[in-house]
């Protein structure tokens, strides 16, 4: 269930739950002509070339490659979390021109949302703690982000889960509660990076069931890395990535 | 978001319970150090009886006079405060005390040696004693000589046992003295008003003092309110210029000044040669020392905190790429630090209240009464603060430089 405002944020751009996406609420993310360079003082390694990408709005896709094409550099520049050495990425129709920390961040917290393949979370919160932290960087009250945090832990199935602490939890349980972190604030675009990658096929199964979900009944646009090829031809569309470069 | 970021603290802090010790110990101590001295100052500085107007009052005591072979320092003379001081305008009262000394006197064949001072009769108006019997002896008494004193309670123990003190004869220094009035002790900590035996100045032997531009003088100062004490330190430095020096041949000049507490501490205790206190010398001083001090302990913990931030590389990532700013970061490290340290403040609070308590009972400094009051407390408060903050910018700043995509890669190792 999602709480009073979230349901009604989605009601206003005409999502009904469980049925077909009429008018999507994902957000849209292209990349044009984007490079990645890195550099150390011997050597420079081009991780991406010439990335050319269109994620419409509400589309599931899934990246794949060998380990060290640039899945998770591609991912992250999707994720704002890394800049482009040259090249545009574009989320809803908008260029990011600026990678200034705190715009970012905040683009970020309103708009994105991460899962890791091994979890990221705090030890030392509890789960519903946890689930909590992208409602911190808002301007929310005590009780409201409890609540949210409460009913996104409900949506993936750990509502008795959540004065755990992530130690106390099976590793499906853990990226339960990633997903409830990565969902809590709303996001419109979920950025998933090998998020079965740590958990057995029966585990894995249940995420992806959960992340499919999210994408039918919300619209919300989801990237996904992923290894496995079964994961990702349950997706609407896959991109190859090849030494940096898209085959496919 | 505070309470969540007080979480953190508490469970970062405990999960390296041993680390968490040695920088509360180190902190604790620091801290420590800083409050004692916090309450000394206080004790000697801050308005309280017997000086409980001081922060309307002003001081005058070290001068110097210069020529140019010799310079000549000491306490003010009596010619000079009863020309030019006694006669200031505006203000609410002007007194004049000697600077205390040694007393002997004897009951029944035992050696008592006390602090003496002589007062004139204002200094009772001026300063707010404790009497438990009688009261001041008076300017008339001060006029017309007369063997009065006042003394204090351990003076009284001392010449009299248990029995009371007032109208019975006290000798000291050859002279006989009938008490007029018994005050609770002073400590020596306040060094305008401790004494054990307080006599009026006309009662010395002679009256060369009558002729001294320096000599063991105090000029006290009472302003009618503290925006008058600018203008008061002018006037008196106005009138110092005015005094003829006696010996032209020797000295040319005479320096010295009127000084609020802080400034008389500093006068004295930088040997001032001129009409400048050089308060803001003394102010510069402590706060370097201080730093000095705070140095070591901070460094130890800004390893320490960086040691941590490296543990935390994930949970750094993950709240960068949920939206945290990097100022985000910052403030929820200090925020942290400055927790720690509270918890390191609040034990050496507890480490000062004993420390001032084996102070008081030892009696290196005479009647010392030193205890943590509202105002050492919120300096406490303060310091621990500002020592949270500091040792937390740094690392703080490093934790928040820390790339997210980077961070959460670090964290997975």
């Amino acid at each position: 269930m999602m709480t009073g405002q979230m349901a009604v944020e989605r009601s206003a751009v005409g999502v009904q739950a469980g049925g077909p996406v009429m008018q999507s609420r994902g957000c849209g993310v292209a990349l044009r002509g984007v490079n990645k360079v890195y550099r150390t003082q011997r050597m420079e390694t081009l991780a991406l070339d010439a990335i050319h990408l269109e994620i419409p709005a509400g589309e599931f896709v899934s990246i794949m490659g060998p380990s060290g094409c640039g899945k998770s550099t591609l991912l992250n520049l999707i994720g704002l979390l890394d800049a482009p050495s040259s090249g545009q990425i574009v989320l809803d129709g908008e260029p990011i021109t600026s990678y200034r920390d705190a715009a970012v961040a905040r683009l970020r917290n309103r708009n994105i949302g991460f899962i890791f393949q091994s979890f990221h979370l705090v030890p030392d919160l509890t789960v519903v703690d946890n689930v909590e932290i992208p409602l911190l960087y808002r301007r929310l009250t005590n009780r409201e982000r409890r609540k949210r945090a409460l009913a996104a832990l409900e949506r993936v199935a750990l509502s008795s889960r959540v004065h755990h602490f992530p130690s106390q939890l099976s590793g499906g349980q853990q990226q339960r509660v990633a997903i409830a972190r990565a969902i809590v604030g709303g996001p419109r675009l979920l950025l998933a990076d090998e998020p079965t990658g740590n958990l057995d096929s029966h585990m894995g199964d249940e995420v992806m069931g959960i992340l499919e979900s999210l994408n039918e009944a919300e619209g919300t646009t989801v990237v996904m890395v992923t290894h496995d090829p079964k994961l990702a031809e349950r997706t609407a569309r896959t991109i190859r990535l090849f030494d940096g470069r898209q085959v496919q | 978001m505070l309470r969540n970021y007080l979480k953190v603290a508490v469970k970062v802090l405990l999960r390296r319970k041993f680390f968490t010790f040695i920088s509360l110990v180190g902190i604790a101590l620091t801290l420590l150090v800083l409050m004692v001295a916090t309450a000394v100052a206080d004790h000697a500085l801050a308005p309280m009886r017997p000086e409980l107007r001081s922060d309307r009052m002003l001081f005058i005591s070290r001068m110097v006079m210069r020529g140019p072979n010799s310079t000549w320092s000491s306490a003010a003379g009596y010619a000079f405060l009863d020309k030019y001081i006694r006669t200031l305008p505006d203000v609410e009262g002007v007194a004049l005390a000697t600077e205390p000394g040694t007393a002997v006197g004897f009951v029944d064949g035992v050696k008592i040696t006390s602090m003496m001072r002589r007062t004139d009769g204002a200094f009772w108006q001026l300063m707010d004693f404790e009497f438990v019997e009688g009261g001041p002896f008076t300017a008339d008494d001060d006029r017309e000589a007369r063997r009065v004193a006042v003394i204090n309670e351990t003076t009284r123990q001392r010449y009299f046992g248990r029995g009371q003190a007032l109208g019975r004869e006290l000798e000291v220094e050859n002279q006989a003295f009938r008490v007029v009035g018994v005050v609770r002790d002073v400590p020596f900590s306040r060094p305008v008003s401790f004494s054990d035996v307080w006599v009026p100045i006309g009662t010395a032997r002679s009256d060369g003092y009558k002729r001294e531009i320096l000599g063991n003088f105090y000029g006290i100062i009472l302003a009618h309110k503290r925006a008058d004490l600018r203008g008061i330190q002018a006037e008196v430095q106005r009138r110092i210029k005015e005094v003829p020096i006696p010996d032209p041949k020797e000295y040319e000049d005479l320096y010295g000044g009127a000084d609020t507490p802080f400034e008389w501490v500093a006068r004295n205790l930088l040997s001032s040669r001129d009409d400048d206190s050089h308060a803001s010398w003394l102010w510069g001083i402590l706060l370097v020392a201080m730093l000095l001090f705070m140095l070591l302990p901070t460094l130890n913990l800004v390893n320490l905190n960086l040691s941590r931030i490296l543990e935390r590389a994930s949970e750094v990532g993950v709240r960068k790429a949920f939206g945290a700013s990097s100022r985000t970061l910052i403030g929820q490290f200090i925020v942290e630090n400055v927790v720690l340290t509270f918890v390191g403040g609040a034990v050496g609070l507890i480490l000062s209240a004993l420390v001032l308590a084996a102070l008081n009972r030892s009696g290196i400094i005479p009647y010392s009464q030193f205890d943590l009051n509202l105002r050492i407390f919120a300096y406490a408060v303060l310091l621990a603060l500002f020592f949270g903050v500091l040792s937390g910018v740094y690392p703080a700043w490093r934790m928040s430089r820390l790339h997210p995509a980077e961070a959460i890669r670090g964290g997975r190792r």
